[in-house]
Protein backbone atom coordinates (compact mmCIF):
# COMPACT_ATOMS: atom_id res chain seq x y z
CA UNK A 1 0.00 0.00 0.00
CA UNK A 2 2.46 2.64 0.73
CA UNK A 3 4.72 1.47 -2.13
CA UNK A 4 1.47 2.41 -3.96
CA UNK A 5 1.21 5.73 -2.35
CA UNK A 6 5.20 6.32 -2.86
CA UNK A 7 4.51 5.86 -6.52
CA UNK A 8 1.78 6.80 -7.24
CA UNK A 9 2.05 9.99 -9.88
CA UNK A 10 3.98 6.98 -12.10
CA UNK A 11 1.39 4.90 -11.99
CA UNK A 12 -0.79 7.69 -13.32
CA UNK A 13 1.66 8.61 -15.91
CA UNK A 14 2.38 5.19 -17.44
CA UNK A 15 -1.41 4.59 -17.41
CA UNK A 16 -2.26 8.11 -18.96
CA UNK A 17 0.92 7.54 -21.58
CA UNK A 18 -0.46 4.20 -22.63
CA UNK A 19 -3.82 5.57 -23.15
CA UNK A 20 -2.75 8.50 -25.28
CA UNK A 21 -0.55 5.76 -26.65
CA UNK A 22 -3.04 2.89 -27.75
CA UNK A 23 -5.52 5.90 -29.12
CA UNK A 24 -2.50 7.14 -30.98
CA UNK A 25 -2.39 3.29 -32.56
CA UNK A 26 -5.96 3.35 -32.97
CA UNK A 27 -6.05 6.37 -35.27
CA UNK A 28 -3.50 5.12 -37.68
CA UNK A 29 -4.87 0.96 -37.84
CA UNK A 30 -8.47 1.45 -37.72
CA UNK A 31 -9.70 1.91 -41.05
CA UNK A 32 -13.26 3.22 -40.23
CA UNK A 33 -13.39 6.87 -39.61
CA UNK A 34 -15.56 7.05 -36.93
CA UNK A 35 -13.45 4.05 -34.78
CA UNK A 36 -10.58 6.35 -35.76
CA UNK A 37 -12.04 9.64 -34.38
CA UNK A 38 -13.56 7.85 -31.04
CA UNK A 39 -9.74 6.32 -31.29
CA UNK A 40 -8.51 10.08 -31.09
CA UNK A 41 -10.83 10.89 -28.88
CA UNK A 42 -9.33 8.67 -25.92
CA UNK A 43 -6.07 10.00 -26.68
CA UNK A 44 -7.03 13.87 -26.11
CA UNK A 45 -8.70 12.74 -22.81
CA UNK A 46 -4.95 11.02 -22.07
CA UNK A 47 -3.49 14.08 -22.71
CA UNK A 48 -5.74 16.52 -20.84
CA UNK A 49 -4.95 13.99 -17.74
CA UNK A 50 -1.07 14.67 -18.51
CA UNK A 51 -1.43 18.14 -18.62
CA UNK A 52 -3.21 17.62 -15.21
CA UNK A 53 0.04 15.98 -14.05
CA UNK A 54 2.29 18.68 -15.45
CA UNK A 55 0.18 21.09 -13.41
CA UNK A 56 -1.44 23.15 -16.15
CA UNK A 57 -4.73 22.44 -14.86
CA UNK A 58 -6.05 25.48 -17.27
CA UNK A 59 -5.28 23.88 -20.38
CA UNK A 60 -6.51 20.31 -19.18
CA UNK A 61 -9.73 22.10 -19.18
CA UNK A 62 -9.03 23.83 -22.79
CA UNK A 63 -8.17 20.16 -24.11
CA UNK A 64 -11.13 18.71 -22.90
CA UNK A 65 -13.78 21.72 -24.22
CA UNK A 66 -11.81 22.37 -26.94
CA UNK A 67 -10.68 18.98 -28.46
CA UNK A 68 -12.96 16.76 -26.94
CA UNK A 69 -16.14 18.81 -27.09
CA UNK A 70 -15.78 21.34 -30.48
CA UNK A 71 -12.73 19.41 -32.56
CA UNK A 72 -14.06 16.01 -32.43
CA UNK A 73 -17.79 16.80 -32.55
CA UNK A 74 -17.12 18.38 -35.60
CA UNK A 75 -14.96 15.33 -37.07
CA UNK A 76 -17.94 12.84 -36.30
CA UNK A 77 -20.45 15.74 -37.57
CA UNK A 78 -18.19 15.55 -41.04
CA UNK A 79 -18.18 11.53 -41.05
CA UNK A 80 -21.65 11.26 -40.68
CA UNK A 81 -22.46 14.13 -43.42
CA UNK A 82 -20.21 12.20 -46.15
CA UNK A 83 -22.05 8.84 -46.78
CA UNK A 84 -20.02 5.21 -45.32
CA UNK A 85 -19.89 4.48 -49.16
CA UNK A 86 -17.35 7.11 -50.05
CA UNK A 87 -14.91 5.69 -47.28
CA UNK A 88 -11.72 5.19 -49.91
CA UNK A 89 -10.11 1.50 -50.14
CA UNK A 90 -6.93 2.45 -48.51
CA UNK A 91 -3.44 1.61 -50.89
CA UNK A 92 -0.93 1.05 -48.37
CA UNK A 93 2.34 3.34 -49.64
CA UNK A 94 4.92 1.28 -47.23
CA UNK A 95 6.52 -0.48 -50.04
CA UNK A 96 7.62 2.94 -51.73
CA UNK A 97 8.48 4.66 -48.32
CA UNK A 98 10.59 1.64 -46.64
CA UNK A 99 13.56 2.94 -47.07
CA UNK A 100 12.81 6.20 -45.21
CA UNK A 101 10.83 4.16 -42.77
CA UNK A 102 13.74 2.41 -41.87
CA UNK A 103 16.02 5.50 -41.71
CA UNK A 104 13.58 7.37 -39.31
CA UNK A 105 12.85 3.80 -37.40
CA UNK A 106 16.36 3.82 -36.87
CA UNK A 107 16.52 8.20 -35.43
CA UNK A 108 13.69 7.30 -33.49
CA UNK A 109 15.36 4.19 -31.30
CA UNK A 110 18.04 6.33 -31.25
CA UNK A 111 15.70 9.04 -29.83
CA UNK A 112 14.05 6.93 -27.34
CA UNK A 113 17.39 5.66 -26.21
CA UNK A 114 18.82 8.65 -25.24
CA UNK A 115 15.56 9.59 -23.58
CA UNK A 116 15.44 6.38 -21.06
CA UNK A 117 19.36 7.48 -20.49
CA UNK A 118 18.77 10.47 -19.55
CA UNK A 119 15.21 10.47 -17.50
CA UNK A 120 17.22 7.81 -15.51
CA UNK A 121 19.49 10.45 -14.99
CA UNK A 122 17.62 13.85 -15.25
CA UNK A 123 16.68 16.22 -12.45
CA UNK A 124 13.10 16.39 -11.03
CA UNK A 125 11.27 19.19 -12.25
CA UNK A 126 10.60 22.03 -10.04
CA UNK A 127 6.72 23.75 -10.90
CA UNK A 128 6.42 25.87 -8.22
CA UNK A 129 7.72 29.16 -9.70
CA UNK A 130 5.08 28.76 -12.79
CA UNK A 131 2.22 30.06 -10.00
CA UNK A 132 4.34 33.01 -9.01
CA UNK A 133 3.23 36.05 -10.45
CA UNK A 134 4.17 39.70 -8.65
CA UNK A 135 5.48 37.90 -5.75
CA UNK A 136 2.05 36.21 -4.95
CA UNK A 137 0.90 32.68 -5.18
CA UNK A 138 -1.75 32.39 -7.70
CA UNK A 139 -3.80 29.34 -9.36
CA UNK A 140 -2.66 28.16 -12.71
CA UNK A 141 -5.30 29.66 -14.42
CA UNK A 142 -4.83 33.17 -13.14
CA UNK A 143 -1.15 33.01 -13.67
CA UNK A 144 -1.54 31.77 -17.13
CA UNK A 145 -4.51 34.86 -17.76
CA UNK A 146 -1.75 37.47 -16.58
CA UNK A 147 0.96 36.33 -18.58
CA UNK A 148 -1.60 35.71 -21.72
CA UNK A 149 -3.48 39.22 -20.95
CA UNK A 150 -0.41 41.42 -20.12
CA UNK A 151 2.89 40.06 -21.92
CA UNK A 152 1.63 38.09 -24.94
CA UNK A 153 -1.83 40.30 -25.46
CA UNK A 154 -0.76 41.02 -29.17
CA UNK A 155 0.15 37.28 -30.40
CA UNK A 156 -3.45 36.42 -28.80
CA UNK A 157 -5.06 39.47 -30.79
CA UNK A 158 -3.32 37.67 -33.88
CA UNK A 159 -4.69 34.64 -33.00
CA UNK A 160 -8.23 35.90 -32.41
CA UNK A 161 -7.91 37.16 -36.33
CA UNK A 162 -6.73 33.74 -36.90
CA UNK A 163 -10.04 32.25 -36.40
CA UNK A 164 -11.74 34.62 -37.72
CA UNK A 165 -10.14 33.97 -41.09
CA UNK A 166 -10.62 30.17 -40.05
CA UNK A 167 -14.33 30.60 -39.65
CA UNK A 168 -15.11 33.11 -42.36
CA UNK A 169 -12.82 30.19 -44.82
CA UNK A 170 -14.78 27.70 -43.53
CA UNK A 171 -18.33 28.77 -44.05
CA UNK A 172 -17.21 30.10 -47.68
CA UNK A 173 -15.84 26.30 -48.20
CA UNK A 174 -19.06 24.77 -47.08
CA UNK A 175 -21.08 27.09 -49.02
CA UNK A 176 -23.18 24.93 -52.01
CA UNK A 177 -22.72 27.27 -54.87
CA UNK A 178 -21.32 31.16 -55.70
CA UNK A 179 -23.78 33.23 -55.28
CA UNK A 180 -25.37 34.90 -58.40
CA UNK A 181 -24.86 38.27 -59.26
CA UNK A 182 -27.32 40.81 -57.24
CA UNK A 183 -27.66 38.92 -54.42
CA UNK A 184 -28.90 34.70 -53.69
CA UNK B 1 9.88 9.95 -10.23
CA UNK B 2 8.51 11.35 -13.77
CA UNK B 3 11.15 13.73 -15.65
CA UNK B 4 10.60 16.07 -18.01
CA UNK B 5 12.43 13.33 -20.69
CA UNK B 6 9.59 10.83 -19.99
CA UNK B 7 7.19 13.53 -21.19
CA UNK B 8 9.12 13.60 -24.05
CA UNK B 9 9.52 10.42 -25.37
CA UNK B 10 6.11 10.39 -25.16
CA UNK B 11 5.39 13.39 -26.73
CA UNK B 12 7.96 11.64 -29.93
CA UNK B 13 6.30 8.27 -30.10
CA UNK B 14 2.86 10.20 -30.43
CA UNK B 15 4.38 12.73 -33.11
CA UNK B 16 6.07 9.41 -35.15
CA UNK B 17 2.54 8.09 -35.01
CA UNK B 18 1.22 10.91 -36.55
CA UNK B 19 3.75 11.14 -39.14
CA UNK B 20 2.97 7.10 -39.76
CA UNK B 21 -0.55 8.01 -40.01
CA UNK B 22 0.16 10.76 -42.58
CA UNK B 23 1.98 8.95 -45.03
CA UNK B 24 -0.13 5.43 -45.00
CA UNK B 25 -3.18 6.66 -44.66
CA UNK B 26 -5.32 7.65 -48.25
CA UNK B 27 -8.20 8.78 -46.07
CA UNK B 28 -8.59 12.55 -45.67
CA UNK B 29 -10.08 12.71 -42.31
CA UNK B 30 -7.88 10.34 -40.99
CA UNK B 31 -4.95 12.36 -42.32
CA UNK B 32 -6.70 15.61 -40.68
CA UNK B 33 -6.55 13.50 -36.97
CA UNK B 34 -3.06 12.53 -37.77
CA UNK B 35 -1.93 16.72 -37.72
CA UNK B 36 -4.28 16.81 -34.55
CA UNK B 37 -2.09 14.18 -33.31
CA UNK B 38 1.11 15.48 -34.07
CA UNK B 39 -0.38 19.17 -32.75
CA UNK B 40 -0.75 17.62 -29.43
CA UNK B 41 2.74 15.63 -29.44
CA UNK B 42 3.85 19.78 -29.63
CA UNK B 43 1.56 20.33 -26.74
CA UNK B 44 2.76 17.98 -24.59
CA UNK B 45 6.70 19.03 -24.93
CA UNK B 46 5.46 23.02 -24.64
CA UNK B 47 3.82 21.97 -20.86
CA UNK B 48 7.13 19.74 -20.31
CA UNK B 49 9.09 22.61 -21.03
CA UNK B 50 7.10 25.13 -19.22
CA UNK B 51 7.35 22.78 -15.82
CA UNK B 52 10.78 22.44 -16.56
CA UNK B 53 12.32 25.93 -16.73
CA UNK B 54 9.57 27.09 -14.11
CA UNK B 55 8.37 29.51 -16.94
CA UNK B 56 4.59 29.76 -18.15
CA UNK B 57 5.16 31.30 -21.40
CA UNK B 58 5.40 27.50 -22.56
CA UNK B 59 1.89 26.83 -21.30
CA UNK B 60 0.62 30.14 -22.87
CA UNK B 61 2.12 29.15 -26.59
CA UNK B 62 0.28 25.84 -26.16
CA UNK B 63 -3.53 27.81 -26.17
CA UNK B 64 -2.20 29.40 -29.26
CA UNK B 65 -1.55 25.80 -30.61
CA UNK B 66 -4.26 24.63 -29.49
CA UNK B 67 -6.44 28.11 -31.14
CA UNK B 68 -4.45 26.96 -34.37
CA UNK B 69 -5.33 23.23 -33.98
CA UNK B 70 -9.07 24.12 -33.66
CA UNK B 71 -8.88 26.71 -36.87
CA UNK B 72 -6.90 24.04 -38.91
CA UNK B 73 -9.42 21.51 -37.89
CA UNK B 74 -12.82 23.68 -39.05
CA UNK B 75 -10.62 24.61 -42.16
CA UNK B 76 -9.89 21.11 -43.32
CA UNK B 77 -13.43 20.15 -42.59
CA UNK B 78 -14.71 22.48 -44.99
CA UNK B 79 -12.14 21.54 -47.27
CA UNK B 80 -13.31 17.32 -46.49
CA UNK B 81 -17.36 18.87 -47.65
CA UNK B 82 -16.70 20.79 -50.40
CA UNK B 83 -14.03 17.45 -52.00
CA UNK B 84 -16.70 15.11 -51.37
CA UNK B 85 -19.34 17.12 -53.06
CA UNK B 86 -16.95 18.13 -56.23
CA UNK B 87 -15.94 14.63 -56.72
CA UNK B 88 -17.73 12.37 -54.12
CA UNK B 89 -14.51 10.89 -52.79
CA UNK B 90 -12.63 11.62 -50.01
CA UNK B 91 -9.60 9.60 -51.04
CA UNK B 92 -6.46 11.71 -51.21
CA UNK B 93 -5.37 9.34 -54.22
CA UNK B 94 -8.02 10.80 -56.46
CA UNK B 95 -7.35 14.13 -55.68
CA UNK B 96 -4.80 14.75 -57.82
CA UNK B 97 -5.43 17.55 -60.42
CA UNK B 98 -2.63 19.50 -59.11
CA UNK B 99 0.19 17.01 -59.62
CA UNK B 100 0.33 17.20 -62.90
Amino acid sequence: MSWLLLHFSQIVFYALAACAVAGAVGVIAFRSPVRAALSLLGTFLAVAGLFVLMEAEFLAAVQILVYAGGVMVLFLFVIMLVKARDIPQERQYLGKLAPAAVGLGVLLAVLVGVGVWAAAHGAPADAAALRQVQGATLGNTEAVGWSLYRDYLLPFEVVSIVLLVAMIGAIVMGRREAPKEGGA
Amino acid sequence: MITTTHYLVLSLVLFSLGVIGMAVRRNFITVLMCIELILNAANINLIAFSRQLGDLTGQVFAVFVITIAAAEAAIGLGIIVALVRLKQTTNLDQVNVMEG
